[in-house]
């Protein structure tokens, strides 16, 4: 494993400690390699400052400075604090207990949520329970054709009825569930941006008149700095339940995560690893930890092979 | 133009938290003190610059405030945008369409930046131009890629080249350039499906699509754009070198710029790769792609 960051801090160590012993304030100098880590990443400004500053007290502490290897305890630090921060451990989805349960995926465009409603109900499928789909975006070109193809594929019906408006749409589909003996109705929806008033009111009614179990806002994993403004704004205005990260598949750290989990406190619940229907796994905070770090997705990648 | 730059300026200070807003407030009236140094990295890191791009200009502007003393943070945001703009050095009305007809362009790119909806775009901004434009449907992988860019075609009023899904892309690539010589077109458009760069199968395959176009015009792809959503982080950079060692890139479209995002990392493209930013998009209407103006974006991203 080639680990970018021990290494760098080793060095920055390294020059250090030739002027003698480490000090606590030459941890404190090496923590900037953290941040530019942190920052490469694409954690947030803001967060990055603040969870510094919460690690600072514990890698400056007697331990590290003792430490033959104070590179690797603080790197240990800084990477369990990450896992502990994006949620310690995995976070499922939430059944209803009096079905239908219903699920809808929101994001911006091109995040990923009709190709995470597949996976899903996929997913649902080969856990027993008996889904169905909800084509809700009317505005992209083909979107509705794309889940009917998907739907196809994954042999999971999908509800639409041309004419009839997204808020309808959700409707139509809790009416289907009722009438197909179905369990779970997934809602797909059209990609809006956190600042257009208008779609973003449309989610509401639609939340409105077909209430949700769960709201998941489906996230890039390649997202930059402003994850944490789409995300906040998103839960502004809907009950949002937590996070589908997608294209992880891809070399983006994806700082995003932290960001998002540490504002908004929402859960990181799936990640998309692939764009076939079967690419979809539950979160794993301490692999996401290493993974923002730069120090590789070791154990996603032995099981790939 | 500038009726249209306003507009994103309008997309772009719709947040409170807006780059311009900050940083007129952090600047405005105030004499120049030392403190702002941070402050003002703090607000070029959210704008998705990143590290050595803001090492750059911090160190860029240090050296012009030494030099040439402004007493005022207003001076110093003018020296900022200076310094900005001249990063982006764009040549002055670079001509879009080769000599060569038909010109054949690329459109590659990561999952879902947009490369469908600006080849559509593209096709109705040509075709208003007075050129014969044909889209290709090379995107053969992702479920109703095909339909969509159909749809395209049908708002553009341009024919598309398809064939079944799951066929070979390459060949539908092919099947483009024939039919634009063919139907003596000045200019074929061909989407290609969404790729991580870093899936090496997926590059192999890029490659072969532009094998086959130089089949029949050694020469083609005359334009290979690169789609970047503005959301984009750091992982940009990564992006852009890889496609660009692979198929030529030749410039960069930055899309979803209607949204909060600023696009920064597309300045970090263009000072560390050299590839230009040509086109902007700014929503999902036919209307919705301009022509990318150094000065425009960054008067829009820092403010007037
Ligand atoms: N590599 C990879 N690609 C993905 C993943 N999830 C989605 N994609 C791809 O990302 C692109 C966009 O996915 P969609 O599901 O259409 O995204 P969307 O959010 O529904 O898009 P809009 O409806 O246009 O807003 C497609 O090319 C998908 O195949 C993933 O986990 N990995
Ligand atoms: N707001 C906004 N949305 C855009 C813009 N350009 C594209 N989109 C939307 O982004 C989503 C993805 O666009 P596509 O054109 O399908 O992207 P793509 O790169 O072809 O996606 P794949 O082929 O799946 O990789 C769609 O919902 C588009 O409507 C833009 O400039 N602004
Ligand atoms: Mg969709
Ligand atoms: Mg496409």
């Amino acid at each position: 494993m080639f680990d970018n960051l021990t290494e760098k801090l080793q060095a920055t160590f390294k020059r250090m400690r030739s002027q003698g012993r480490l000090t606590a304030d030459d941890v404190r100098e090496g923590l900037r390699d953290v941040r530019f880590a942190l920052l490469e990443a694409d954690v947030n400004f803001k967060v990055v400052k603040e969870f510094l500053s919460q690690v600072e007290e514990e890698a400056v502490g007697q331990d590290v400075l003792d430490s033959l290897t104070p590179a690797q305890g603080v790197v240990r630090i800084v990477r369990d604090h990450l896992t502990t921060l994006m949620g310690g451990q995995v976070e499922r989805i939430k059944m209803a207990s009096n079905p239908p349960t219903v699920i809808y995926l929101v994001g911006l465009q091109g995040s990923g949520k009709t190709t995470t409603t597949a996976k899903l109900a996929k997913m649902l499928k080969q856990q027993g329970r008996q889904p169905l789909m909800v084509a809700a975006d009317i505005y992209r070109p083909a979107a509705v054709d794309q889940l009917q193809a998907l739907g196809q594929q994954i042999d999971v019906p999908v509800v639409f009825s041309p004419g009839l408006s997204p808020v309808q749409l959700a409707q139509e589909g809790w009416q289907k569930s009722r009438q197909l003996a179905k369990d779970v109705v997934l809602v797909d929806t059209a990609g809006r941006l956190h600042v257009d008033e208008t779609l973003m009111t449309e989610l509401v009614e639609m939340h409105e008149a077909l209430p949700a179990h769960e709201t998941l806002l489906v996230v890039d994993a390649m997202t930059g700095q402003d994850a944490v403004r789409v995300a906040s704004a998103f839960k502004e205005k809907l009950p949002l339940t937590g996070v589908v990260l997608t294209k992880l598949d891809g070399d983006a750290r994806g700082g995003a995560a932290l960001s998002i989990r540490q504002v908004t406190g929402l859960p990181i619940k799936l990640v998309g690893s692939g764009e076939k229907v079967d690419a979809l796994e539950p979160f794993q905070p301490d692999r996401m930890a290493s993974r923002i770090l730069g120090m590789g997705d070791v154990l996603t990648l032995i099981e790939k092979a | 133009m500038a009726g249209i730059w306003n507009r994103l300026k309008e997309g772009m200070s719709r947040t409170r938290n807006n780059l311009g807003g900050r940083l007129r407030a952090l600047f405005h009236g105030k004499e120049w003190d030392d403190n702002l140094w941070e402050e003002l990295e703090e607000i070029l890191y959210e704008a998705d610059l990143g590290v050595d791009t803001i090492e750059y200009l911090t160190a860029a502007l240090r050296e012009a405030v030494r030099t040439r003393r402004p007493r005022h943070a207003d001076d110093v945001m003018d020296l900022l945008r200076e310094i900005m703009v001249d990063l982006f050095d764009v040549p002055s009305d670079p001509s879009l369409l080769d000599p060569q007809r038909p010109s054949i362009w690329l459109m590659v790119g990561v999952n879902g930046t947009g490369k469908t909806t600006t080849a559509g775009k593209f096709a109705a901004l040509m075709k208003r131009q007075g050129y014969q434009v044909i889209l290709g449907a090379a995107d053969t992988f992702r479920a109703a890629a095909v339909e969509q860019l159909q749809e395209w075609g049908v708002r553009s009023g341009v024919e598309v080249v398809r064939q079944a899904p799951g066929a070979d892309s390459a060949a539908v690539a092919y099947d483009t350039v024939q039919a634009a010589i063919a139907r003596s077109k000045d200019l074929a458009i061909i989407d290609t499906a969404g790729r991580l760069h870093n899936k090496t199968n997926l590059m192999q395959e890029l490659q072969k699509v532009v094998r086959v176009i130089q089949r029949e015009r050694p020469q083609a792809p005359h334009q290979v754009w690169l789609v970047i959503d503005a959301t984009t982080g750091q992982n940009g950079l990564a992006q852009a070198q890889v496609f660009l060692e692979a198929v030529k890139v030749t410039g960069i479209v930055l899309t979803k710029l209607d949204g909060t995002a600023k696009g920064g990392i597309a300045l970090s493209i263009k000072r560390q790769l050299g590839l230009p930013i040509r086109f902007v998009g700014v929503g999902e209407k036919v209307e919705d792609l301009l022509p990318f103006d150094a000065d425009s974006y960054v008067r829009a991203i820092l403010g007037d």
